[in-house]
């Protein structure tokens, strides 16, 4: 069965919810870090996290990365993405990401941060604000979403980074997200929910009878205005060798009216601070 | 005003006071065969600021000449300079600068009984401690290893009159029949000296040398010390003269371009490393200069407290070089016809390294640099590396160039590279403490194209005067290295100008050819990164991607092949 565009008030608000969990995660898990924690580690404290508050499957499983591995330096194959043995040590920026689903609502998040100070990475973080700003009024605009991906890279050309969102696999900035339904086993195959890919395929195959695709990259299948919808919008930029991103849920209604779905998430309290400070 | 001051055998010394009553004093210490006359042009730079002090040392110049060879030990020349100081400045202690033999009384008599807590600092120009001295001859003895045999024959042979002083007579005759003074006139800056001055100098030799060679005490010397050293002194190496922090905690240590007379040949350099001295030992903030000249043992940082200026530095292989410097530690100004993305690449190197700044300069403008150069020059003062990076691109077939085109181009790329060396390479040449001038030059300069007339012509030429100017500039110890990037993936293009095209057919080609340069995909760092190794080096001409050094290679194995190559008709449709 395939998803459909998600728009009912109801199920955005359990969206929310299922969000607002897994940053929740993030952030606790975050705070427990410690210096010679593991990838490993910090990747089975979100999922033990999210389990005991009512998570039933993943979108995919939760990802931890550390120091360099933040900004994918030297990622050859998508098995590189998967939580390792590298430990924390003070001072080196971590991303912690994860996409559980409850009750056949699904989250997609992403957290940059760092274990005590790391100038670059604050600059970072702070530097990613204008991204959700320009995706969403692009977005609004109507533009194609090939060239909001080109405006985003001519945006980290002028702020002097990398973009590290295509190492994605597809070079994809953001993927849609729809409610799952799915008689499948709730099996995980590397690392992906089997139901949740079930419903991306389906996604797949209908958008592409469309020319269109769920997926949004800087190909000619992405050269049309975003569908309505909800999708998992995480733009990953990168200095030297530390990476931050956030990824959170832009809903595009069916007139094509585009809004975050949730403005209570901590990167965006960070800098409604900065600005306040 | 000059007066004698009677020393403790009764010899007259002849000082000579000028500058500021009152201020800091400076006294001043020359070396053999001179007399005060040494330090004029020092002299004259210091005293707008300090009360300075110049005298003849016994033997010389206007001084006494003692009769026998015992009143020209170090002891009674330590016992001279205490009296002067005592005379000139009996209350506050006072700073020293001495050169030569000057340097040799001073050290003595810091390391001994004499001046306590009277100097406040010390600034030796080639001349070492003879108690070092004597260590360092023994240790290369003790380990003679490759290097320490080097440095020790490399010495002895520099020292060769110091043998021949000790013989009777033959010294004396060669003065005479001015046989010497031919030998010195080699020298830069040497001067000629008084003959008689000569003569009685070289009682310092026989009265010191052997004696202090043979029994060396060495003392600890506890005020702060800077040691000039010239980088050609065919007298003093450098190991002799800085391998000293054992007894001297407190050291700096500056290289400066120039001969063994560097007080006359380079007065006004001397007088900045000197007053920074002084500055910071009254209490004064410590210079970036001086505080990489303090540096003792290996740099973390590569780059550390150097001053490092770009121009164009708001995007592309400018940002990056730029960032890379920062993160060597460097202090860098950023230049950019936009003032905003130079801001940005000042707020990312201030992430990497010290703060850095930003200004918005337009290169091809001669009165914008020049007023850019002088704020440069009174907020961070003199540059150590200039970096002429800011270019545009132009493509398409002479005819269609225009004239207006042509001289876009040549302001940018010709005369913002001239504009670069004129005024901020002028800084760092005057500076007199050598450097380095980086122009970003480009392979086209040696690849002719029939695709690129205008911006291969430009490139050229900022081939050819980097090569000339790097000559110029050898013996003022400033590098100039000539960078010729290649295929690197920046935003060349989209300011490059396609001309015969209309602006639609322009912005396709652009995009066409942007998509070619990111597909070639040479990220600007490495480019930096191989920028910053041609400084360190001194590479004369650094092509950086591979088609750049196969290219170089081939302009000088295979003219003809690259001639016929420049036929070929990029349409870029």
């Amino acid at each position: 069965m395939v998803g459909k565009a998600v728009t009912d008030p109801a199920d955005l608000a359990k969206f929310r919810e299922v969000q607002q969990l897994a940053y929740a995660a993030a952030q606790s898990v975050a705070q427990t870090l410690e210096p010679g924690v593991t990838e490993k580690q910090a990747a089975r404290r979100i999922r033990e996290y999210l389990l005991d508050r009512g998570v039933q499957d993943w979108f995919h499983t939760p990802f931890a990365w550390f120091g360099d591995r933040t900004a994918f330096r030297g990622f050859r194959t998508p098995l590189q993405f998967f939580p390792t043995h590298r430990r924390l040590a003070e001072g080196m920026a971590f991303i912690l990401d994860c996409a559980p689903v409850r009750q056949g609502y699904v989250a997609d998040i992403g957290y940059a941060g760092c274990l005590g100070t790391n100038q670059i990475c604050e600059q970072l973080r702070d530097d990613l604000r204008e991204y959700r700003t320009l995706i969403v009024t692009r977005v609004n605009e109507r533009v194609p979403l090939r060239q909001i991906y080109r405006d985003v890279d001519a945006l980290i050309a002028r702020q002097g980074y990398d973009n590290r969102h295509r190492v994605y696999p597809g070079r994809v900035i953001a993927h849609q997200l729809s409610k799952v339904h799915s008689r499948l086993p709730k099996l995980v195959a590397a690392g992906f929910g089997l139901r949740s890919v079930q419903t991306l395929v389906g996604d797949l195959i209908v958008e592409r009878m469309h020319h269109r695709s769920p997926l949004w990259a800087d190909g000619e299948l992405s050269n049309h205005p975003a569908t309505p919808g909800l999708w998992a919008v995480e733009p990953h930029i990168a200095f030297r060798d530390v990476g931050v991103k956030f990824e959170e849920i832009l809903v595009v209604t069916t007139t094509g009216a585009a809004y975050w779905l949730d403005d209570d998430l901590p990167h965006v309290r960070r800098w409604q601070r900065r600005v306040a400070a | 005003m000059a007066r004698n001051v009677t020393s403790t055998d009764g010899v007259p010394l002849r000082i000579y006071e000028s500058g500021v009553p009152g201020a800091p004093t400076v006294v001043c210490l020359h070396g053999y065969p001179d007399d005060h006359t040494v330090w004029d042009g020092v002299a004259a730079e210091l005293a707008a600021r300090y009360h300075l002090v110049c005298y003849d040392t016994r033997g010389a110049g206007e001084s006494g000449v003692p009769g026998h060879r015992q009143a020209y030990r170090l002891g009674q020349l330590a016992e001279d300079l205490t009296m002067v100081i005592d005379a000139v400045s009996p209350e506050r202690p006072v700073h020293l600068l001495a050169h030569d033999w000057g340097s040799i009384q001073a050290w003595h008599a810091l390391s001994g009984p004499w001046l306590g807590d009277r100097v406040r600092s010390f600034t030796s120009i080639s001349g070492p401690c003879l108690d070092h001295a004597s260590h360092w001859l023994r240790a290369r003895l003790r380990r003679p290893t490759p290097r320490a045999l080097r440095e020790l024959i490399t010495q002895l042979v520099s020292s060769w009159y110091i043998g021949l002083f000790q013989l009777p007579l033959l010294p004396e005759l060669l003065w005479r029949a001015r046989l010497a003074q031919r030998v010195l006139a080699a020298a830069h800056g040497a001067r000629s000296p008084a003959v008689a001055d000569a003569i009685h100098g070289l009682q310092l030799y026989r009265a010191n040398m052997l004696g202090h060679l043979a029994n060396p005490s060495p003392g600890t010397i506890d005020v702060p010390v800077q040691v000039l050293v010239p980088t050609r002194d065919p007298f003093v190496s450098r190991s002799l003269q800085t391998d000293i922090t054992r007894w001297v905690p407190n050291l700096a240590i500056r290289e400066l371009p120039g001969d063994h007379w560097l007080p006359r040949s380079h007065p006004h350099t001397v007088a900045r490393c000197v007053s920074e001295l002084i500055d910071n030992a009254e209490g004064g903030p410590e210079a970036r200069t001086l505080r990489r000249a303090r540096a003792t043992g290996r740099q973390p940082r590569r780059f550390a407290d150097t001053l490092v200026v770009i121009t164009g530095a708001g995007s592309g292989i400018g940002r990056a070089t730029a960032l890379e410097f920062a993160e060597q530690g460097a202090e860098v100004v950023v230049t950019d016809i936009e003032a905003q993305t130079a801001e940005r690449t000042a707020q990312l190197a201030s992430v990497l390294g010290p703060p850095a700044s930003a200004y918005p300069v337009d290169v091809s403008d001669g009165g914008a640099v020049e007023k850019f150069g002088r704020v440069l020059l009174e907020k961070h003062g003199i540059p150590d590396i200039v970096i002429n990076n800011a270019g545009i691109g132009m493509a398409g077939p002479f005819f269609d160039t225009t004239v207006a085109d042509w001289e876009r181009i040549i302001d940018v790329n010709l005369w913002g590279v001239i504009h670069g060396c004129r005024v901020l390479g002028g800084l760092l040449v005057a500076g007199g403490a050598g450097g380095t001038i980086v122009n970003i030059a480009s392979a086209a300069a040696y690849l002719p194209t029939r695709a690129l007339p205008a911006y291969t012509t430009t490139k050229a030429a900022v081939l050819a005067l980097s090569q000339c100017l790097r000559g110029e500039l050898a013996e003022a110890g400033v590098g100039v290295v000539a960078i010729c990037p290649g295929f690197v993936d920046t935003n060349i293009v989209s300011t490059t100008r396609f001309v015969g095209l209309d602006a639609a057919e322009e912005r396709t080609v652009r995009r066409r050819v942007s998509e070619q340069y990111h597909r070639r995909s040479f990220p600007p760092r490495r480019a930096a990164q191989e920028i910053l190794r041609a400084v360190a080096r001194n590479t004369a001409i650094a092509p950086i991607t591979v088609e750049a050094k196969a290219g170089l290679l081939a302009s000088r194995l295979t003219p003809g092949l690259l001639r016929a190559l420049a036929r070929a008709n990029p349409t870029f449709r």
